[in-house]
């Protein structure tokens, strides 16, 4: 989100919802894609980002090529960039990299011929996430400008919560992030933010929250005491939902951790948009593969 | 205009060598006039005007002529990891950039923790024949940091030092342990300063750090360790070197600990005194280092700590790195980047350019200051001294082509750098071991 300006945010919010169309149709096909090779290369497991792109790859007409790390030559230690290089000589038009370390696919974008789509890179961006997520936002609010969203949890480790706050702030939103101090760090301020540490503190101004996903694996390393502490003070319940604005949106990248960082009742509830994320994630994908294909033939004919 | 033509070792022993109408600086003798050099039989003859003739007369018209420079931290990668840099290539690298003497760090495979070692790293360095190279041994056994290594016995075998470089000494009774023992043989302890509990993390902590997503190492893990050596430097009165020092903090910690009259010396590095945390964003990791970059505020204190003499010596860390490691995403990639070939001219971009201070000094912190850290009677022009001298060229532009470095190793940031200043003949014991032609 970084690279991208507030107008072409907003561009490629009104491409999705032209294809938000496409999925209402009967066959629902269009041919933008077709001919051309996306490859999704995932070396982190992934659930909703890999399928929606692979779907929204398959809706454009697109041949897809998926990779996981899990069952590759990676287990035999290939490095990131031969694997790209390799599947590249095949014949790949856009790769999709999903990657376990920040700036994984910027350090590939910048040795490969194809195009390259950043899925999500360590705790550095998922972009694709954010543009979902406001997507969502401005359908059920119909704007970002002037609205107030918090997001909740894990921030210092989070690359949806920065992907969020750049997208988010560019159209004119105010975020707060919301944890201790031992997960969020103080300089995230100069993202154009602001933090507070205590959740109740937030709940009666926001427009919107957006739950962030709690890592266990992280509990051992001093940066929160347990689980069971983690939910009493930043939990999403119901009592706290009585709190909110009455049409407050309720968020959640997924996946969902059911009764830590958000209770079963909140997250099927009326205020929770989380599926809508995922439905929304589908369109908002089709237009990022559409408008980066688009680019690379231009910069094709221009060479 | 200039046509440059390396050799290495490649004259034949000269004894004899006039340096003609150069401009001497000599800060261990104080001196800086324009005159000449006499070199006979491996040692500096005289300094001063001379219608003598010599077999080699060499014009340094417009140029600087001083005592070799010394880097007192080089990472040669042998034994063990002979593909990025050995001892000779080191040496190579060294006479190229205009230095006459590196001290080899420890960190090898294995570590460099006992005499056998220590007189292995002199064997190569006098069979390679271009700088001189002198070992520091390990603090720690293994440089595990758990028991002391045999330090006796390589000072003995020609140790000038011991460092656990790469990591500090966690344990503080070990600190103080090795600080009392290398107190006693009269060698300093050249420590790494990072609390090891506080380095989760790959590049300066900060707003940057947050931005990339990736950990971030806090100046506070250096000033922790380096407070806390202070205390026992206190205690134990032994010389103590604080390597790479990286941020305002501990400059002003060295500042004080010199006011005091504790016996503390300290280097920077030339990527420390230029590229700051910024230089990150492009996920590039010719500038993860260990300390990392840090911010324009850091460099500026390094810079008047250079001028003020707080830091006494300018030191490379030239630290040779495989392409296929460097390659690795910016958190996997190993810490690290070299510049032996070109420190001159960055010293000078850094220093000079910026009037931080002048040539004299910048001179000093490359000769006298490092030879007072390893206790060696180089680094001087005085008459009888070892004829180990450098030629610098200080108006000499020049492009940085890591391609043509001597180091077997690339990971080097400044490659297609102007650079201000250069080397131009680097002589060892007498002998021609670097000269380039115009």
């Amino acid at each position: 989100m970084d690279e991208l300006s507030g107008g072409e945010i907003l561009h490629i919010l009104n491409t999705a919802g032209s294809f938000e169309e496409v999925s209402t149709r009967s066959i629902k096909k269009v041919p933008a894609l077709r001919g051309k090779v996306v490859a999704l290369l995932f070396f982190e497991d992934s659930t909703r980002t890999r399928m929606s792109f692979e779907l929204a790859a398959s809706r454009l007409s697109a041949d897809t090529l998926l990779f996981s790390a899990k069952g590759s030559s990676v287990t035999k230690g290939e490095t990131t960039l031969d694997t790209a290089r390799n599947i590249e000589a095949m014949g790949v038009d856009c790769f999709v990299i999903r990657h376990p370390q920040s700036g994984s696919p910027h350090q590939l974008a910048r040795k490969l011929k194809a195009s390259v789509i950043n899925a999500g890179d360590g705790q550095h961006e998922h972009p694709t996430q954010a543009l979902l997520d406001i997507y969502t936002i401005r359908k059920r609010l119909g704007r970002i400008e002037g609205l107030k969203v918090a997001l909740v949890g894990d921030i210092a480790h989070s690359r949806v919560a920065r992907s969020n706050i750049i997208g988010l702030t560019k159209l004119g939103a105010s975020v707060v992030v919301v944890g201790p101090p031992t997960l969020v760090p103080a300089a995230i301020t100069s993202m154009g933010c602001q933090i507070s540490p205590c959740l109740d503190d937030v709940l009666g101004e926001v427009d919107v929250i957006n739950m962030l996903r709690i890592q266990f694996e992280r509990f051992s390393s001093n940066l929160f005491p347990s689980v069971r502490e983690y939910s009493r003070l930043y939990g999403l319940n119901a009592s706290r939902l009585r709190k909110c604005r009455k049409d407050v949106l309720i968020m959640h990248p997924g996946p969902i951790n059911r009764g830590i960082e958000i209770t079963s009742d909140v997250a099927d509830g009326a205020n929770s948009c989380i599926l809508d994320q995922v439905t929304n994630g589908l369109a908002v994908r089709m237009a990022v593969l559409y408008l980066t294909n688009q680019a690379k033939n231009r910069a094709e004919v221009q060479e | 205009m200039f046509r440059s033509d390396y050799a290495h070792g490649a004259y034949e022993s000269m004894n004899d060598i006039l340096i003609r109408n150069g401009r001497v600086i000599d800060p261990a003798n104080g001196r800086d006039e324009l005159t000449d050099v006499a070199i006979n039989r491996g040692r500096i003859a005289r300094v001063g005007r001379s219608r003598a003739s010599a077999h080699l007369v060499i014009d340094a018209d417009g140029l600087i002529v001083c005592p070799g420079l010394i880097d007192i931290h080089v990472h040669c990668r042998e034994p063990g990891h002979e593909e990025e840099e050995t001892i000779a290539s080191a040496a190579a690298a060294a006479v190229g950039g205009g230095f006459t003497t590196i001290v080899a760090m420890p960190n090898t495979h294995p570590p460099m923790d006992n005499d056998t070692q220590i007189q292995y790293v002199l064997e190569r360095g006098g069979r390679a024949g271009l700088a001189r190279v002198f070992p520091v041994g390990c603090i720690t056994k293994g440089r595990e940091g758990k028991e002391l290594a045999e330090m006796g016995m390589m000072v003995a075998a020609g140790a000038v030092g011991f460092s656990d470089d790469g990591e500090g000494v966690a344990s503080s009774l070990t600190m103080q342990r090795a600080l009392q023992y290398a107190g006693m043989l009269g060698v300093p302890i050249l420590q790494h300063c990072q609390d090891p509990d506080l380095m989760g993390g790959v590049m300066n902590s900060g707003a940057i750090a947050v931005r990339l997503g990736l950990g971030g190492i806090s100046f506070t893990g250096e000033q922790i360790m380096l407070r806390r050596d202070l205390e026992m430097v206190e205690k134990t009165h032994a010389p103590y070197h604080v390597q790479h020092i990286s941020c305002a903090g501990s400059v002003e910690l060295l500042r004080a600990a010199k006011a005091a009259g504790l016996p503390v010396t300290a280097e920077a590095t030339p990527h420390h005194l230029l590229l700051s945390e910024a230089a990150c964003a492009t996920y590039d990791s010719n500038y993860k280092m260990n300390p990392p970059l840090r911010t324009a505020r850091d460099i500026e204190a390094l810079r008047k700590g250079v001028a003020d003499g707080t830091i006494d010596c300018l030191a490379t860390d030239h630290s040779p790195h495989a392409s296929e490691e460097k390659e690795l995403e910016f958190a996997l990639a190993p810490f690290g980047v070299i510049s032996l070939d070109c420190a001159v001219g960055l010293y000078a971009k850094a220093i000079i350019q910026t009037n931080t201070c002048d040539w004299p000094t910048l001179i000093e912190r490359m000769t006298a200051g490092p030879a007072k850290v390893i206790r060696k009677p180089l680094g001087t022009l005085s008459p009888d001294s070892p004829a180990d001298v450098t030629i610098i060229d200080p108006s000499r532009t020049w492009t940085v082509r890591t391609s043509e470095f001597c180091s077997l190793s690339r990971n080097c940031p400044y490659d297609g750098w102007k650079l201000p200043a250069r080397a131009v003949c680097t002589i060892v014991g007498g002998q021609v071991k670097h000269r380039l032609t115009s």
